[in-house]
């Protein structure tokens, strides 16, 4: 674009440029990215991983996205929501980020969610908490990885109609993102038919599975809903214990970053993730292959879901020539991406901001001595409400420990 | 001297918001304080009557918890302070009550249990408190009409807070009642002997312990518009308690300085060193090796050693008695 000036508009505009911070002709200005993750204490594992994906996307990209430099802050939370408060003004306030990727945990979304909102900092977060995309929206909030639930609906839809299984229990952290994944699998469960008999809830850092462990009978199958690092004590628990009943698993029980650490304990769960290492798109191999290149490991949700943040903010900011002045603008542009290849496969968001996109069901193997999910079932185009309608999901009570109540 | 250097240390505080430069430290200065103030409340009970306790954050979040619950069911500002105080109050001396049948090692455990119990309310009872997802408040209170909304304006109002909790503690320490607080610590027989019913004064400072720690939690609250169940937890007790003896027991300035330390590291120094935690540790470590006393009065100690070496002929003072224990 070729701009004629004459000496006295030259004048006034570079007078206004001297008062006033740098207008958006500053294309050189790079963008300004802050992550949010957890770097020290009990969920410092999943923010690492985050980190990693994000890294590997910005070397992807030789620290471009739409013609500008990307400048990534990286903020500590310590996975406590004072921390993360401190850290979000950090980054708003002191460094003036243009988006936000992260944060991990759902309390630490919670925590500055209406901060965020009322500086209109687009958040691209991980956090699974279902009432961010659904009762208490944030206008400024994208969501690719999808809540609690969006995995666990099509599992008990694949348990029910394709495992023929009519009872099962849970087992899962007794926390929210326990509660809402439980939750989502016992309202589709028994829509088609099944029954959860018993809902378990073990404390999120507990060192012997035993008690609800010896709970574990008269039913078709087991569903954990296990997070962080907890799905490998309690597979391992479970085969030492001698329970014999299949095992399905949401998103973070059957991740995939956990396979390099699983024994021959997993073999055989089958579990819903919104992510697989296996699958065959060009954009997912070449994910891979530069995670285990830069990592040494496979990936799994916390890093794809970074790299797909990345994805994300790329195909919008290129719609909008690298423009980020107008949060308002960046937000819509970011909400109405909509891709055809990602790690994840095709996706777009809803207008709450939350993925809509293909859930998968893997059965985890053991193939040429190394522990894989292979792909058995993918559930395309996949929303937070499920097939439920969404006026009347959104009037039901978010899902809770005693939400939906247990049928006797 | 000294009145020239407290002058011109108030005139830089309340003009902080002007020089600081970026809203970001503002907030942070405005976190200071309100650690500052419970690191004070929390020091009443640890430095002058010498009871450690690992259940405070359970008074902060007390009324953290109070002052949430009473803003989302529409009351006003006068109404939701009191209110907090009062929950924070009746807490604290239920607190008391139990944990002081024991002094020592059994008071620490007690507050430990009562601490838990708390914590353990706040994750599960989920109709009251929304359980760990916490909860948040729409707006800062606007009290008698000035709004906290802007970093500056919240940061004022907690400072004219911490003033008074400043005042107050050094009105404490050197009323009659103070010093019976200290007699209780050091010679409770003796102060027994004399007529004073030592459990009713450690009572009595224990409540006025909590309430401090209650206006902290409040504060708290303003700031982050937020209470979760980790605001609660162990590891808070366990952080405010460092504050108080890193900065030195039994000193109005210690857990001021303590506090400030903490902040630091946790809110900025995080942001350029990775293991800051680690760092932190290492602080501790040292403080404990070099200045067993704590920062405020070893660095007075040193101080005047510094000055004594200096002036060789002049009679040796005694070094740093006043304020160790």
């Amino acid at each position: 674009m070729n701009v004629r000036l004459d000496r006295r508009a030259f004048l006034a505009s570079s007078a206004a440029a001297a008062t006033l911070p740098m207008p958006a002709i500053a294309q050189n200005k790079p963008i300004r990215i802050g992550l949010l993750t957890v770097k020290t204490g009990p969920l410092a594992q999943g923010g690492i991983q985050m980190e990693q994906g994000v890294t590997l996307f910005l070397k992807d990209r030789n620290n471009k996205i739409a013609g500008r430099p990307v400048e990534l802050l990286i903020g500590d939370t310590g996975g406590n929501p004072a921390g993360t408060k401190t850290k979000a003004q950090e980054l708003i306030e002191r460094d003036q980020v243009d988006m936000i990727f992260g944060p991990l945990a759902a309390f630490e979304l919670l925590a500055i969610t209406d901060y965020v909102a009322a500086h209109k900092t687009p958040i691209l977060s991980l956090a699974a908490a279902e009432d961010m995309s659904q009762r208490k929206p944030n206008p400024y909030f994208v969501r690719a990885s999808g809540t609690s639930a969006q995995n666990m609906q099509p599992l008990a839809d694949y348990a029910a109609k394709e495992l023929k299984y009519k009872s099962v229990i849970t087992i899962s952290e007794d926390f929210a993102y326990g509660y809402e994944q439980m939750g989502g699998f016992q309202r589709v469960f028994e829509g088609a038919g099944g029954h959860v008999v018993k809902k378990l809830w073990p404390p999120l850092v507990t060192p012997d599975y035993t008690p609800y462990l010896a709970q574990l009978s008269g039913v078709d199958a087991v569903v954990q809903g296990f997070a962080g690092s907890n799905p490998l004590k309690f597979m391992k628990q479970y085969a030492d214990a001698g329970v014999k009943l299949p095992v399905l698993g949401g998103g973070t029980a059957g991740d995939d970053a956990l396979l390099k650490s699983f024994g021959d304990e997993a073999i055989g769960m089958i579990s819903a993730s919104a992510y697989t290492s296996d699958l065959d798109s060009p954009m997912n191999q070449h994910f891979v292959e530069g995670m285990v290149r830069d990592y040494g490991s496979t990936p799994g949700l916390y890093a794809a879901g970074l790299y797909i943040n990345g994805l994300v903010a790329e195909a919008a900011l290129e719609k909008l020539g690298g423009n980020t002045d107008d949060k308002d603008a960046v937000i819509k542009a970011l909400r109405a991406v909509s891709l055809t290849d990602s790690p994840r496969g095709p996706f777009h968001f809803d207008h709450f901001g939350n993925v809509v996109g293909t859930v998968y069901i893997r059965r985890l193997e053991r193939k040429t001595g190394k522990l894989v999910q292979t792909t058995i079932k993918s559930y395309p185009n996949t929303s937070q409400f499920w097939t439920f309608e969404e006026k009347w999901f959104l009037e039901q009570p978010v899902y809770s420990r005693d939400y939906p109540p247990l049928k006797s | 001297m000294n009145r020239a250097a407290l002058a011109i240390a108030l005139l830089l505080l309340a003009t902080l918001p002007f020089w600081i430069g970026n809203s970001f430290y503002v907030n942070v200065a405005t976190q200071m304080l309100i650690y500052a103030i419970f690191a004070l409340g929390l020091n009443v009970l640890v430095g002058y009557a010498g009871l450690v306790t690992l259940g405070h954050a359970a008074l902060f979040g007390v009324a953290a918890y109070a002052g949430a619950t009473l803003i989302n069911s529409g009351h006003g500002h006068i109404i939701v302070a009191i209110g907090a105080c009062l929950a924070t109050l009746a807490v604290a001396a239920i607190f008391a009550v139990l944990a002081l049948r024991g002094t020592g090692l059994g008071f620490v455990m007690i507050t430990v249990a009562l601490g838990q119990i708390a914590w353990g309310i706040a994750y599960r009872w989920i109709s009251l408190t929304n359980g760990d997802n916490g909860v948040s408040i729409n707006a800062r209170p606007a009290p008698f009409g000035l709004s906290l909304e802007s970093a500056p304006a919240l940061y004022w109002a907690t400072l004219v807070v911490f003033l008074v909790a400043v005042v107050a503690m050094a009105i404490f320490v050197a009323s009659p009642f103070g010093a019976s607080l200290r007699g209780a610590r050091d010679q409770p027989r003796r102060m027994t002997a004399l007529g004073y019913n030592v459990w009713l004064i450690r009572f009595l400072a224990f409540l006025f312990s909590g309430f401090w720690s209650g206006v902290a939690g409040l504060l708290y609250l303003y700031y982050n518009q937020f209470v979760s169940p980790q605001t609660v937890a162990l590891s808070a007790s366990a952080e405010a308690l460092l504050m108080v003896i890193a900065g030195g027991t039994g000193t109005l300035l210690g857990p001021i300085a303590g506090a400030i330390l903490v902040i630091v590291m946790k809110d900025i120094a995080s942001a350029y060193i990775e293991r800051w935690n680690f760092v932190l540790g290492a602080i501790f470590v040292l403080i404990v090796v070099f200045m067993p006393e704590g920062l405020v009065p070893g660095v007075v100690r040193l101080c005047r050693r510094v000055i004594a070496a200096r002036r060789p002929r002049a009679p040796m003072p005694v070094l740093g008695e006043e304020s160790g224990e």
